[in-house]
């Protein structure tokens, strides 16, 4: 079912899907086969578009982490289609930041050539790395760690910070190449609530001033209503998507307003349809 | 004192009271130094005939340092390529465990054979001893990295090289530096054992001829340069270790303190 990339079907599919930046169309994914295989995706369709913020929630194991991977292009699909910046995952020359729930950073380096990472890496900025990396690079660095609250820290080493520092720089690491599509797999996960919040406001303001097309995978509802302008919820087994729900809320959004009757009455249709979507044999437990 | 001071005093008395005791049981007993010489009289022997044994613990340490030379290479180079390949890992894992279960004094013959007596069976016997903890060490350093850092990269879309370079092989340096000090020992015993077999030259071949005209105190000096220089490699080496991967140890240090 591979896609074959000739260049007039190139041309066909950006006319086709040139109004989203991510396009998945009937997606399936199987992990393994015959009787021990498992539906991690079912015949999915998404579509995102440029500057999006979309958020999906759903129980555990409703393939959420799997459209992330299958959109960086880390896995390819059992079937179906996944376009990105209008060609086909893997072909397109977009730049892909991601942070995870473990902030991951390395720990021989310090701060600065830690979030420095990606620009060894990505082109253009791979090209100027040697030349830069002292200069403009360490400048627009410091921005970015100040612009998260870490300002003066980019000399310290990982383990001479707290998990919300790192996970702080984790983010900075994601976006320090100016991603055209940012994926977060419940990056705020493993925090306190003061923290998360805290770094929901500031992944807001990096939204609003980069504006790359982000993916939010979480499991807090309030998060994804706070963060997101699209909520998609996700049934397990065989993993689909079920609801999609607009977050109209202006921005910038506050904590103030997760406790508006509007915010309020979200949050609870989403608990609804995600306890409705549980695999049985999981509410039978 | 502070308590780092006194545990550092505490083994070197250790250490001395081990070599004092072992001189006066010698004494009380009547040992005499064809069965076990007194720690006086190794030293003795060794400053006495310092001149002829220097060449020979020259010698040793040349070839025991040209073969841990490349054994770091090849180690490395193998260690790199069994970790980043699953079916280099699964074909070659195998061939090494089986290869380093031989003991080496039977390959030295072999050596011997290929390339006559003298330095280089030295060299590639002190090579293969200490090949195997490096390469076991570099290939776990490699293979535990962690999968969603390599997600982070490879969502970069970096070259199988670039991840090695920037990710794998700084993640594999502790494991590297920590097999040095075991490869480093392990190089001694490669080239002794060649020397005591095929060689005119070298302390193995020292300790032989001295020991087959019974002067039991040479063989004792020459068994203490060996000591000395193995444990003086010891320390260069754990000296880089903690130079280069000081992240690793400071993390430890820091979750005590």
């Amino acid at each position: 079912m591979m896609l074959m990339a000739s260049p007039a079907h190139v041309m066909a599919s950006e006319a086709a899907h040139g109004e989203h930046f991510v396009k998945l169309e009937k997606v399936t994914l199987t992990y393994g086969q015959g009787e021990r295989s498992v539906h991690a995706l079912d015949e999915t369709d998404l579509a995102i578009d440029k500057g999006d913020f979309i958020a999906l929630v759903g129980p555990s194991g409703c393939g959420k982490s799997t459209i992330l991977k299958l959109v960086t292009g880390l896995i390819r699909a059992s079937s179906g289609y996944v376009f990105v910046a209008g060609r086909e995952v893997g072909a397109e020359p977009v730049r892909v930041g991601m942070a995870f729930q473990n902030p991951t950073l390395l720990p021989w380096l310090k701060l600065r050539e830690n979030v420095m990472l990606p620009l060894k890496i990505v082109p253009p900025f791979r090209q100027k790395y040697r030349a830069k990396r002292k200069t403009e690079f360490t400048d627009r660095i410091e921005t970015l760690l100040a612009q998260v609250g870490l300002k003066g820290f980019s000399d310290k080493y990982p383990w001479q910070l707290s998990g919300g520092m790192l996970q702080r720089a984790s983010l900075c690491r994601a976006l320090v190449h100016e991603p055209q599509l940012l994926m977060l797999d419940e990056p705020f996960g493993a925090l306190d609530q003061f923290t998360r919040e805290e770094l929901w406001a500031i992944m807001q303001e990096l939204w609003m001033t980069h504006r790359p097309t982000v993916v939010l995978v979480t499991h807090d509802l309030k998060e994804a209503a706070y963060l997101a302008n699209r909520i998609c919820v996700m049934q397990a087994r065989p993993g689909r998507i079920i609801d999609e729900s607009v977050v109209a809320f202006p921005r910038p959004r506050t904590i103030a307003m997760s406790y508006d009757a509007g915010f309020v009455a979200l949050t609870q249709r989403l608990r609804e349809l995600i306890v409705g979507a549980r695999p049985e044999k999981e509410i039978a437990q | 004192m502070n308590p780092q001071l006194r545990r550092r005093m505490a083994s070197a008395a250790l250490i001395i009271g081990f070599f004092v005791a072992w001189e006066l049981l010698c004494l009380m007993f009547g040992v005499k130094d064809i069965v076990l010489p007194r720690p006086t009289q190794i030293l003795e022997t060794l400053w006495t005939r310092l001149p002829a044994i220097m060449p020979h613990a020259a010698q040793t340490l040349y070839a025991t340092l040209v073969g841990f030379g490349l054994g770091i290479v090849w180690g490395v180079l193998l260690g790199a390529f069994i970790g980043s390949s699953r079916l280099a890992y699964d074909v070659a894992y195998p061939l090494l465990v089986g290869f380093s279960s031989i003991p080496k004094v039977a390959v030295v013959p072999i050596f011997v054979l290929w390339f006559g007596a003298g330095t280089v069976p030295a060299v590639l016997t002190a090579m293969i001893l200490c090949i195997f903890p490096i390469v076991v060490n570099v290939a776990t350093g490699l293979a535990t990295t962690e999968p969603e850092l390599e997600d982070v990269m490879r969502a970069l879309k970096a070259s199988r090289l670039d991840i090695l370079v920037n990710v794998g092989l700084p993640r594999a340096m502790p494991y590297f530096f920590a097999s040095l000090k075991v490869a480093v020992t392990q190089a001694f015993v490669g080239t002794v054992i060649a020397e005591t077999v095929a060689s005119n030259r070298g302390i193995g071949n020292l300790m032989m001829i001295a020991s087959s005209s019974f002067d039991v105190p040479l063989v004792f000096a020459g068994l203490l340069v060996l000591a000395v220089l193995g444990v003086g490699l010891y320390v260069i080496f754990s000296f880089i270790e903690v130079r280069v991967t000081g992240w690793a140890l400071r993390k430890d240090e820091f979750a005590m303190g």
